[in-house]
């Protein structure tokens, strides 16, 4: 799975760290979503879909192999 | 869809009027006229209290949809714009908050106070919050017995925690409390502008003593490195006060009362609450009380800037759309028998936040101060019982943010 982040669209919710602590983190400046792992391991692909589902500027977008 | 867009029974005769009535008897349920809307005519026009029309969007699919296109704005100032009462154009030329403006004013805004609500510097704060809960609860439980939970308790919390992240005294909380409530009144218009006024005038005197003693909170930050550096004007600080403190007060303080009743409603799902220990089964709770009372009961106001094309119906550019957030979140087609509060469900992507740019900063604040609430007050309480007939409270019927002005609990 490759995730990609749109940080332009990010309105900073915070939905996709909840959702995955270990593939998202915040800016500490302005909040803004960071990346931590493009390529996450297959256990974390549900938590995942599921920041990318409920991301509220549908900022996150995955592609699955 | 499109088989359910075509003319039914709720389709046709006149435009339904819009806030629909809870019913007295049931005034915890979503109004059932909303129900049958969802179910019967998921793109409704119905009528407003002007006699204007609207698109009343209440499935769950197409209210996302909707909330995410860029052909819909938020600017309260453009022509056609869904006004929720009297006195909200006249309220909005005096000062329109964020809200209720687009990209990229929406943006730029919006940004300047994103860093304190991030997830992380929020769950820094849940010591503090943890402290001021226990605090609340060997206060309330030290006075009289009944006790109103919403004023000695579901209130002040919101209150201390936002008055403290913003850098507003305490001390002077029914001032700000009072109109806080005022504000988002719906019907009463002087009400509401008087509220206005007088907070306008507070914060930005507010503002001015930030600006000549600058302490550790947002509103010295903001005034020292955006104001006095003039990337920011003093007035559209003040807007960013109140609304921060008006939405850090209403939304979570409803959400622990009415919270606590339908938990008292609900024993079996309250002592599953209580018998748990684990962070993330309360966390679910919370999110399946957010979609369960979706508090915010008068939708989330838009307006088309294109010719938008939904199943067979068209929403035409210039006509005004409302998202009903309370409806989507009980739409039987993604949250099973939805009606049925169940603790134990996922609704993680419930939409009580709202959903698109505009969707709550506030809402990781909001979650950890009712985690903490929802984890400690019926355990340090557990003999915690209404003290009223429930059908009997003072219910916000006219207010934006549903929720009770009283709630008498005894123990
Ligand atoms: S969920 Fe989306 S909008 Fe929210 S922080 Fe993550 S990327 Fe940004």
């Amino acid at each position: 799975m490759r995730v990609t982040l749109h940080q332009d669209k990010c309105v900073a919710s915070g939905q996709c760290v909840l959702a995955a602590q270990d593939v998202f983190d915040q800016r500490d400046e302005d909040g803004v979503a960071v990346l931590l792992d493009d390529n996450p391991p297959a256990e974390a692909h549900d938590d995942v879909r599921h920041a990318a589902a409920v991301c509220p500027a549908l900022a996150i977008t995955l592609a699955e192999s | 869809m499109t088989d359910t867009l075509t003319d039914t029974s709720g389709d046709t005769g006149p435009e339904p009027a819009y806030p629909i009535d809870r019913s007295p008897r049931c005034p915890f349920s979503p109004p059932a006229g909303l129900r049958e809307l969802q179910s019967t005519a998921p793109l409704r026009k119905v009528q407003l209290w002007d006699g204007s029309g609207a698109w009343l969007v209440t499935r769950y699919e197409e209210l996302r949809a909707l909330a995410q296109d860029p052909r819909i704005s938020s600017d309260i100032l453009r022509p056609g714009y869904p006004h929720v009462g009297v006195g909200s154009l006249e309220r909005a030329r005096r000062q329109t908050l964020f809200i209720s403006m687009d990209d990229p004013a929406h943006a730029r805004l919006r940004r300047l106070v994103t860093a304190p609500f991030a997830v992380k510097r929020i769950q820094a704060m849940r010591p503090e919050i943890q402290r001021l809960v226990d605090e609340l609860i060997d206060t309330m439980l030290a006075g009289p017995c009944p006790a109103n939970l919403v004023r000695e308790f579901a209130l002040p919390l919101p209150s201390l925690v936002i008055c403290r992240l913003l850098g507003v005294p305490y001390a002077d909380h029914a001032f700000f409390q009072r109109n806080s409530a005022a504000l988002l009144n719906r019907n009463s218009a002087d009400q509401a502008t008087e509220a206005q006024r007088v907070l306008m005038d507070y914060l930005d005197q507010l503002v001015g003593e930030k600006l000549a003693r600058p302490a550790d909170d947002l509103l010295s930050a903001l005034a020292t490195g955006q104001v006095a550096a003039g990337l920011l004007e003093r007035r559209e600080l003040t807007a960013i006060a109140i609304l921060l403190l008006v939405a850090g007060h209403e939304t979570t303080a409803n959400m622990i009362s009415l919270g606590t009743l339908a938990l008292l409603r609900h024993p079996d799902q309250l002592d599953a609450l209580r018998a748990t220990d684990d962070p993330a089964r309360v966390a679910a709770a919370v999110e399946e009380l957010l979609r369960h009372l979706t508090i915010v009961q008068s939708g989330l106001r838009r307006v088309a800037l294109e010719d938008i094309e939904i199943g067979d119906r068209v929403i035409r550019a210039g006509e005004a759309v409302i998202l009903a957030i309370d409806a989507a979140n009980h739409d039987a087609a993604v949250f099973s028998e939805p009606d049925r509060l169940d603790l134990g469900r996922d609704a993680r992507h419930h939409v009580a936040f709202g959903y698109g740019v505009h969707q709550c900063l506030g809402q990781q604040l909001a979650r950890v101060e009712l985690q903490v609430v929802y984890s400690t007050l019926y355990r340090r309480v557990p003999t915690l019982r209404l003290a009223a007939d429930p059908t009997e409270l003072p219910y916000k019927h006219d207010s934006i943010v549903y929720g009770v002005h009283e709630l008498p609990v005894a123990w």
